[in-house]
Parts: structure tokens; C-alpha cells; sequence
């Protein structure tokens, strides 16, 4: 893929690693919350991430905005790496990306209105320099959004659901970022809601060639938005590639269980599908268990697996799996 | 097949300092032994208060306004609160949304599972109530029951927490079993075992299952037969299999819409229901869908619709399937026009 000009990926996370100290009982123990996870995000593409709660996907997401500080890792994003920037530096860098947050009742401010909710942004950066030009521009993105002029004055208790989630949309995008973090967007939303939200996001994708890093758990909606899909478990990426091929050939286990529990809206199929699913609970993330993190769930696991963890291997055209049924009966 | 419950023309209210929100406004449904019915609607649809005013949980500002509810023969309505305490949990029982916030958070598992066979049966020892609860706890396959007997809700992941709440609704063995949203606050992975474990209680006990969700996936693996609700009315009822293959509701076409299929081109939107779901202390006088709905016309906004029986066990409340209905536009009168 050596092109003259070869796109260089707007976000590049390498061995991202974020544990978490437990304070509580003594002793040294630490929460694995992401370990060693890595990935990159191109230009105007968006990556999904998802996972069972407690995989690390939102802590993943919070890291890389640096709302906690790494462990361990890299943070490139546009060619800086940021993992190491304090507040003031970060400053800049905070302008290029912006957080859409899962449960817009509880994201915004109940005592500002929408328009200073939206124009905070602007005022934390020193974009406006007259009280008229923010307001111009806070109008602007209420009717990008869909929303109306006179919302502005207006408070978070008096919308709905979804008309609150354009609101943390305006929020976010009115910065004008690149790489918009959307963690569980769409999942406090109604049914008949979440299709709005999603057609939004993707027509400001289109518009703007924003990049989105997209994380939540309805697994059939990340398909529909994802150029790229990311499983992870326990804090680790198990497997990543094109989002179309891991639907149609999931290689992990795991992804494979996970795939096949969910519900499927056709009665036709979901009677007769032959579910795997998976057993058991996910392993405390303190102690997580040894070699590869998913053999106490696994059906195939094997003595390897307990012993020795798996690296993230290219099984061929940029699939990455970390299993070690799956690479070595492939080599 | 025999109805348990028979639900005719509820109504239910709530007096709020804003008004009377009408969360239920007529509804007639009946659930028949055995059988696993699913309620789906959006919040605020009145799927929820439905099933709350079977077992009279509306709380002091709810109250039913009129209607009736009969279970196995006996009007539920007229009962006092001491003859409900009797109904609720040993002929109808439910299982909440969050099993992390309905457990006690201070007595152990056991105790609460017990408690519930206690205040049906104040004669059972306490070795005969711990033996019971161990026998329900290998129902709902919680792994090492005799350990988890004496575990506090904290030490369960979401998915044991369900399990205990299940297994407390069986205890007295209810004929009808209300699920509202039970594994919506739950994962996928989950989600799923919680469903195959209902699936197979249900082929054990043979109880009936109302199911409340938003979630037609769920749905569709769980149910045979399907209530669409949508401003405290239903708006379509149909067989499992007519919901996805043949709906006859605007609001029914838009749901399955709005959802991504396995096979959705990526290059084109969805299709989303545009608008918000209607306020219910001002519900609109026509059809509740109308001012959402693409195929709306004059009278739709006027006066709610009547219902249409399409087929044995299909019925949707649409001006459309009226017989004057215009065939223009008209989604549900295309094959008559060509024939």
C-alpha cells in the first residue's frame, strides 16, 4: 500500500496501557482497565469498538482524550504525540477532538442553557471575539443539528432524549475537530430516536471528513457505522478488521460468542439460529487471568492458552486476530 | 387457547402538578396460557404502566381510571390491597429493569429469595425455606448454590443479580410472569443467557410471560405474539411472524425501519421516525402517531382510529385500513389497486 502520498492516519494509539490503583484492602493491587491495546484511525474513517461492560472500551476512549493520563503508550494524534503533554500544551490538541458522551441526561449542565452549553467551547478557546459572533455561530450549529434558533435560551429539562443528544452533538462539533470520540452515543436513545442520531453523525462525517472512534455495545448499529471494528476483552484487543469481515468471519472465539448473542430482529432466523453464546462472567479485571485472558470462557482453550498470551497476528488482508487456535493453524 | 389474563379498555392515570398524564388509554389485550407475549414501544409508550396496573403498583398518584382486568376469572380492579398482596407473587409475578437497584442491598440473597416464600406460606420452617431456595437457585443455574445462599447482592454480576430476581418471581410458581425490560441493563453476551434461561423455565413450569422491551431482536427470539404500543394505545397486534413480515401500522413499518439490518448498505441512511414520541398530559386527539407519520392525513389528526381485524390474531388501529381509505399513498391498498 506504498502510495506517493501516503495517508498518514489521523489518530495512532500504540500499546495503550491505563491501570487504575485500588486504594481499598491494602496491598499494591491495580485495576488492568487497558492493557497494551493499539490501533490507528485514517482520515475521515471511523473505528468501532466494542465489547461486554467492564472491557476498558469507555476507559480507552477516556485515555486517548487524556481525561486520564496514560500508563503507558502512545497517543499520536496528527503526527504529536500528545500522551505526555500537560494541560496547557494539550490546550491545541483538545481543539482537534471532542467527546460525545452516552447519557445526554446526565451530560449537560442543568443549570446553563443550551446556548451556553454550546458556547462554552468556544469561550474555554478564545474563538469569539464579540458576543455577536458566538451567537452567530451557536445558531448556526443548533440548525445543523436540527434544532431551532429559539432552543438557545432554552434549558436541558425542557428536551427530549434525543433532541438533548443534538444538543451534546452541537457541543462537541462546534470546534470544528477532527476526531470526534463517541462513547455509547446512541444507547439511552429510543429506537425510533437512535436512527436520527445515527444519520446525523454520519451525514457531519460526510460534510466535515470527521473520523469517529465509535464505542458501544449494539453490535448491529457499530456494523452499519464502522469502516473498522475493534473487539476487545478484559482491557485487550482480541481482534480488529474491516467491519464488514468480522461479521462475516469472525475468527476469536470470543468475537464468535458475542456475535451470536445477539438478538436477531427476524423471527425466521432467530428460531432457528443455532446460538453459541457465551457462558459464565466476565473475570475480575485485578486479577485477570493468566496467558490468554479469555481461556476461562473459551471452549477451545488449551494449556497453551492458560500459559502463554497471544499477540495480535495478521492472519491476511489486515485482519488481526490474538488467538492462538487461530495463528498457529493458519501458519 | 384459554386466556389468563383478560385486559379490557384500561385506562390509567396519573395526577401530576402539571395535569393528568394519561399513560393508558384504553387498551384490550388478553395473554393466553402458556404463551410468551411481547410489549414493545418506546418510553413513555405506556407499556410499563400497563403492566404496573395488573399488579396495582401505580404508586398513591396513579390510579385506574376505569376498565377492566381479569385474571383466571377474578377482577383484579375491585381488589383491596391486602387481597393484591395475596395475587401479587403467588398468581402474578414481576422482574424489574435493574436487578442492581430492586435487591436489598443489606440481607443476603438467600434471605430475600426466602422472605418471598415466607410471606406466602408463614408455616415453612427456616430449614424448609433455605431448601426451597436452594431448589430455586439450581432452577435459574446459579453456579455453587449452596455458597451463594448466604452472598450479599454485591458479591453477583448483573447477570447472578437477574438470576435471583428470577428465581424470587418463581418461587410461588406464578401463572403469569411479567418481565418489564429485564435485560435491557444488561450486556449482549448476558442478555442472552438470561433469555435461554427464561425460554427454559418457561418449557419447565409452562407459565405465561408478558414481555415488555424496546428491543425487536429480543422480541423476535423470545415471543409468539406481539402488542405495538405507542401513546398509551395499542397500535398493532399481530403474530410474531406478521410484526416483521407483513405490519400494517405506520409506526410498526417505521420501527422495523429504523433498524439496521445484517445486510444494510452502509452508503445509505436509515430511516428514521422523524419527530419526538407526543406528550402525554396533552396527548394529541387524533391518532398519536399522526404528527409522526408520513402517510398522516386530515382525519388521522381528528379522531383516533378504530381498529381494522386483519387476520385471526391481527388487528392495527390505521385510518388507513379503513375501507373508504384513499389508495393513493396508501401503503396497505397497493395490491388491491393493481388487482
Amino acid at each position: 500500500m506504498d502510495r506517493a502520498f501516503p495517508d498518514r492516519p489521523l489518530l495512532q494509539v500504540q500499546g495503550l496501557t491505563k491501570h487504575f490503583p485500588v486504594r481499598s484492602g491494602g496491598g499494591n493491587k491495580v485495576v488492568h482497565a487497558v492493557d497494551q491495546v493499539s490501533f490507528s484511525i485514517p482520515k475521515g474513517k471511523t473505528l468501532g469498538l466494542v465489547g461486554e461492560s467492564g472491557c476498558g472500551k469507555s476507559t480507552c476512549a477516556r485515555t486517548i482524550i487524556r481525561i486520564y493520563d496514560p500508563t503507558a503508550g502512545k497517543i499520536i494524534l496528527d503526527g504529536q504525540d500528545i500522551s505526555s503533554l500537560n494541560q496547557k500544551e494539550l490546550m491545541p490538541y483538545r481543539k482537534k477532538m471532542q467527546m460525545i458522551f452516552q447519557d445526554p441526561y446526565a451530560s449537560l449542565n442543568a443549570r446553563m442553557t443550551v446556548h451556553d452549553i454550546i458556547a462554552e467551547p468556544l469561550r474555554a478557546h478564545h474563538i469569539c471575539h464579540s458576543k455577536a459572533e458566538e451567537r452567530d455561530m451557536v445558531n448556526e450549529m443548533l440548525s445543523q443539528v436540527g434544532l431551532n434558533q429559539e432552543h438557545a435560551g432554552r434549558y436541558a429539562h425542557e428536551f427530549s432524549g434525543g433532541q438533548r443528544q443534538r444538543v451534546g452533538i452541537a457541543r462537541a462539533l462546534i470546534l470544528k475537530p477532527e476526531l470526534v470520540i463517541c462513547d455509547e452515543p446512541i444507547s439511552a436513545l429510543d429506537v425510533s430516536i437512535q436512527a436520527q442520531i445515527i444519520n446525523l453523525l454520519r451525514q457531519f462525517q460526510e460534510n466535515l471528513g470527521l473520523s469517529y472512534l465509535f464505542i458501544a455495545h449494539d453490535l448491529s448499529m457499530v456494523r452499519y457505522v464502522s469502516d473498522e471494528v475493534g473487539v476487545m476483552y478484559l482491557g485487550q484487543l482480541v481482534e480488529i478488521c474491516d467491519a464488514n469481515e468480522i461479521y462475516s468471519h469472525p475468527l476469536h472465539p470470543y468475537t464468535k460468542g458475542l456475535l451470536s448473542s445477539i438478538p436477531v430482529p427476524n423471527p425466521r432466523m432467530a428460531q432457528t439460529k443455532e446460538s453459541v453464546g457465551l457462558e459464565g462472567d466476565l473475570p475480575s479485571p485485578i486479577a485477570p487471568p493468566s496467558g490468554c485472558r479469555f481461556h476461562t470462557r473459551c471452549p477451545y482453550a488449551t494449556k497453551k492458552c492458560a500459559e502463554c498470551t497471544p499477540e495480535l497476528k495478521d492472519v491476511g488482508g489486515g485482519h488481526y486476530v490474538a488467538c492462538h487456535q487461530v495463528t498457529d493453524s493458519s501458519v | 387457547m384459554e386466556p389468563i389474563l383478560d385486559v379490557r379498555d384500561l385506562h390509567t392515570s396519573f395526577l401530576t402538578s402539571n395535569g393528568e398524564v394519561k399513560a393508558v388509554r384504553g387498551v384490550s389485550f388478553q395473554v393466553g396460557k402458556g404463551e410468551t407475549i411481547g410489549i414493545v414501544g418506546e418510553s413513555g409508550s405506556g407499556k410499563s404502566v400497563t403492566s404496573l396496573s395488573i399488579l396495582k403498583l401505580l404508586g398513591s398518584t396513579g390510579c385506574i381510571k376505569s376498565g377492566s382486568i381479569c385474571l383466571n376469572g377474578e377482577e383484579l380492579t375491585k381488589k383491596s390491597s391486602r387481597e393484591m398482596q395475596k395475587i401479587r407473587g403467588e398468581k402474578v409475578s414481576m422482574i424489574f429493569q435493574d436487578p442492581m437497584t430492586s435487591l436489598n442491598p443489606l440481607l443476603t440473597v438467600g434471605d430475600q429469595v426466602g422472605e418471598m416464600l415466607w410471606a406466602h406460606n408463614k408455616k415453612l420452617s427456616k430449614k424448609e425455606r433455605d431448601e426451597k431456595v436452594l431448589e430455586l437457585f439450581r432452577m435459574v443455574r446459579i453456579p455453587e448454590p449452596e455458597k451463594r445462599l448466604k452472598s450479599f447482592p454485591h458479591e453477583f454480576s448483573g447477570g447472578m443479580r437477574q438470576r435471583v430476581m428470577i428465581a424470587m418471581a418463581l418461587a410461588c410458581r406464578p401463572e403469569l410472569l411479567i418481565a418489564d425490560e429485564p435485560t435491557t441493563a444488561l450486556d449482549v453476551s448476558i442478555q442472552d443467557q438470561i433469555l435461554k434461561l427464561m425460554r427454559q423455565l418457561q418449557q419447565e413450569i409452562g407459565m405465561s410471560i408478558m414481555f415488555i422491551t424496546h428491543d425487536l431482536g429480543v422480541v423476535a427470539e423470545l415471543c409468539s405474539r406481539v402488542l405495538v404500543m405507542y401513546g398509551g394505545l395499542i397500535m398493532e397486534e399481530a403474530s410474531i411472524f406478521d410484526i416483521f413480515e407483513n405490519p400494517k401500522h405506520p409506526y410498526t413499518m417505521g420501527l422495523i425501519a429504523s433498524i439496521p439490518d445484517l445486510n444494510q448498505d452502509k452508503n445509505t441512511l436509515l430511516k428514521p421516525i422523524p419527530g419526538s414520541p407526543p406528550d402525554m398530559i396533552h396527548p394529541p386527539k387524533g391518532c398519536p402517531f399522526a404528527p409522526r407519520c408520513p402517510y398522516a392525513c386530515r382525519i388521522c389528526q381528528e379522531e383516533i382510529p378504530p381498529y381494522v381485524q386483519l387476520d385471526e390474531g391481527h388487528r392495527s388501529m390505521c385510518w388507513l385500513l379503513a375501507p373508504d381509505a384513499p389508495a393513493q399513498d396508501n401503503p396497505f391498498k397497493q395490491g388491491k389497486e393493481d388487482a
